[in-house]
């Protein structure tokens, strides 16, 4: 008998029990796109995170004040220019002052309550890694005579400007009018925060209408190279402990946090949630294996009666094997495609807040297992019974 | 011509066959020591109470099963000495097997139930399809063709099976109890396939425990304990008309 009419017997033995067959690659399936899901969501959990930290920049120290009753733990802008100070602090590259708040923008009768409003210097843009697409940033100039012009994040943009272009436009915020000079260009959403959802402005111009003079929110610094974060931290803190001592109980007022330290721990605690994921996805495959192993062995046994008809009219053994074979290879890679399919689909929603990304390796892996089972628990019991006498076979219950 | 009147070379030459069942103490002598040659074109019932091993020995005529001892020659082939491949090839070419409960593929139409055979055997398309058609017109089921079985009778089930074993042209068509399972009106018309098959010079043997049935056939074989009893030719001077009538 031909391989192509075997495969005729196959396709027929698939067709005539549909809900079988169904059933069969529903488990499959399921199986499947699990595992698939699953690691992407932990994948792109942990590429959110690494966004966020590369949004922020790597070469970058953030000086917060640790001290949130006390102000902001007397960062001022006398502090922040101490540090740029090329012989104390030779690897640092710009510092940064930053006085952020979180405001409502309106633009003609749209309002738009704006996540982050902060106040700055021009070096803020290189150090925060943040380009524009359009128009230009503030000058050092605008920022030394507090011209009050803005530039926006693609979020801010789009709310408060929707099909127009926003450069140009008067905007009002905390009762002045800013002057939209620029537009940031678009970060890559991380999730739990829209990086997007921000304005820029002068920092003079900001603490003139927004947030008064007192302390900073935080002061960013630029290392002058990756490999030169390390160097700049500790010149910035012996430059910090000699403005702002500690105070009596011991305690620094301020906190410098390393974008690359941040990294690190953020990523090695993306890494156990990707681990816990794969383990959960681990098991989803082993239950989906079982139950393809169960319904194979239930479909094969179920028909060791008609691989006795079979024999008896005749078929060689390797017939009645190819057929049953060629039937679980199709179950396995139908149900494990439509899985893919269903993970790739699934993929393109945000679940719990996280934009899966899938891992190919994953994507094979689950396939490979699935079919591997379908073929192993398919073919096992059909070339046992295929070796059974006719007789037997047919005795078969 | 009368194929009984006129002996040609043995179709079936059984020699001293036996079969145990399970060992030691526990062993069941289900044939001790069968020996019987068939013809070419005769008709054989073999008949027995339920423990004779009637069905025992219908399983190794149709390969279905081995011996534990004795020979068998099928059409002069010794069947003890084949290998599983080979076995299956007799089981396609030359032997038509019908069972007690029909034994078609379920969910599958009639024609490609009977198609069955051929396609183990290699014939292809079209051919394939003729035959199989002509076969299911030959015991009356034309008309059928695309029925699936749980959609026929017991009785066209039955004529479908008849038709799956003879669409390959066996030389020895064998039935394990083909009324079993059947009506008196369905016994009729199986019966009258079968001597149709018969006039037409087929080999058939048949078991059953039906009295009506066994004397349809030329030949009636009674096993009594796995030996042959009786053996007799009979005469049956309604077989023909029987067959006719249909």
């Amino acid at each position: 008998m031909s391989l192509t009419e075997t495969i005729r017997f196959a396709l027929r033995g698939v067709a005539a029990n549909k809900l079988r067959s169904a059933l069969t690659m529903l488990g499959i399936l399921i199986g499947v796109a699990a595992v698939i899901l699953l690691v992407a969501v932990g994948n792109g959990s942990a590429q959110a995170i690494t966004n966020r930290i590369e949004a922020l920049g790597t070469n970058t120290l953030t000086i917060t004040g640790a001290n949130r009753t006390a102000g902001s733990g007397g960062l001022t802008v006398e502090v922040a220019d101490a540090l740029a100070d090329p012989v104390l602090a030779p690897d640092v590259r710009s510092v940064s002052p930053l006085a952020s708040v979180s405001t409502t923008l309106t633009y003609e009768g749209t309002d738009h309550e704006v996540g982050q409003f902060v106040g700055t210097r021009p070096s803020w843009f290189a150090a925060a890694n943040s380009p524009l697409t359009d128009g230009a940033a503030f000058t050092a100039d605008d920022e030394a005579q507090a011209r009050r012009v803005l530039v926006v994040g693609r979020t801010v943009a789009d709310e408060l400007f929707p099909g127009t272009d926003p450069v140009g436009k008067q905007v009002r915020a905390g009762g002045a009018l800013f002057t939209v000079v620029g537009v940031l260009a678009a970060k890559g959403s991380t999730g739990f925060q829209d990086a997007n959802d921000i304005a820029v402005a002068p920092l003079s111009a900001v603490r003139e209408v927004l947030t008064g003079y007192g302390a900073l929110s935080s002061i960013l610094v630029e290392a002058a190279a990756p490999d030169r974060v390390d160097a700049a931290q500790a010149q910035v803190s012996a430059i910090l402990a000699r403005r702002l001592p500690a105070t009596g109980s011991g305690s620094a007022a301020y906190r410098i946090q390393n974008a690359a330290q941040l990294l690190q721990t953020q990523t090695e605690t993306a890494d156990t949630f990707t681990v816990l994921l794969g383990a959960v996805a681990a098991i989803s495959l082993l239950v989906g294996g079982i139950g393809i192993t169960n319904i194979m062995l239930v479909t094969v046994t179920e028909r060791t009666r008609e691989i006795g008809i079979r024999k008896a009219l005749g078929a060689r053994r390797r017939a009645v094997l190819t057929q049953f074979l060629i039937e679980a290879t199709l179950l396995s890679l139908l149900g494990g495609a439509l899985g893919v399919v269903t993970a790739v689909v699934g993929s393109q929603f945000t679940i719990v807040g996280i934009r899966p990304v899938i891992v190919p390796s994953s994507v094979v892996l689950a396939l490979g297992v699935s079919v591997v089972i379908g073929l192993f628990f398919g073919g096992l019991p059909a070339a046992r019974a295929a070796r059974l006498r006719p007789i037997d076979a047919l005795r078969y219950e | 011509m009368d194929p009984a009147s006129t002996p040609r070379r043995p179709v079936l030459d059984v020699r001293a066959l036996t079969k145990v069942y399970g060992e030691g103490a526990a062993a069941v002598h289900a044939l001790r020591g069968v020996s019987l040659t068939v013809q070419a074109g005769d008709y054989v019932a073999i008949m027995g109470s339920s423990g004779s091993g009637k069905s025992t020995l219908m399983h190794i005529l149709g390969c279905l099963d081995v011996p534990t001892g004795g020979r068998y020659l099928l059409d002069g082939v010794d069947v003890g000495q084949l290998a599983d491949r080979q076995l299956a090839l007799v089981r396609n070419r030359l032997i038509g097997f019908v069972f007690q409960a029909f034994n078609l593929i379920p969910r599958t139409s009639a024609v490609a139930n009977v198609e069955l055979p051929l396609a183990y055997g290699g014939v292809r398309g079209p051919a394939r399809r003729r035959r199989a058609l002509a076969a299911l017109d030959a015991v009356g089921l034309a008309d059928r063709a695309d029925h699936h079985p749980n959609q026929l009778s017991g009785g066209q089930q039955q004529r479908v099976a008849v038709a799956r074993a003879l669409v390959t042209e066996p030389a020895l068509v064998l039935a394990d109890e083909p009324t079993g399972n059947l009506d008196s009106r369905s016994t009729d018309d199986i019966l009258a396939v079968f001597d149709l098959l018969n006039a037409a010079g087929r080999t058939i043997v048949l078991i059953t425990h039906e009295p009506e049935v066994g004397a349809q056939a030329r030949r009636l074989i009674r096993l009594r304990d796995g030996q042959v009893h009786s053996d007799e030719r009979q005469d049956q001077p309604g077989r023909h008309t029987a067959g006719v009538g249909r």
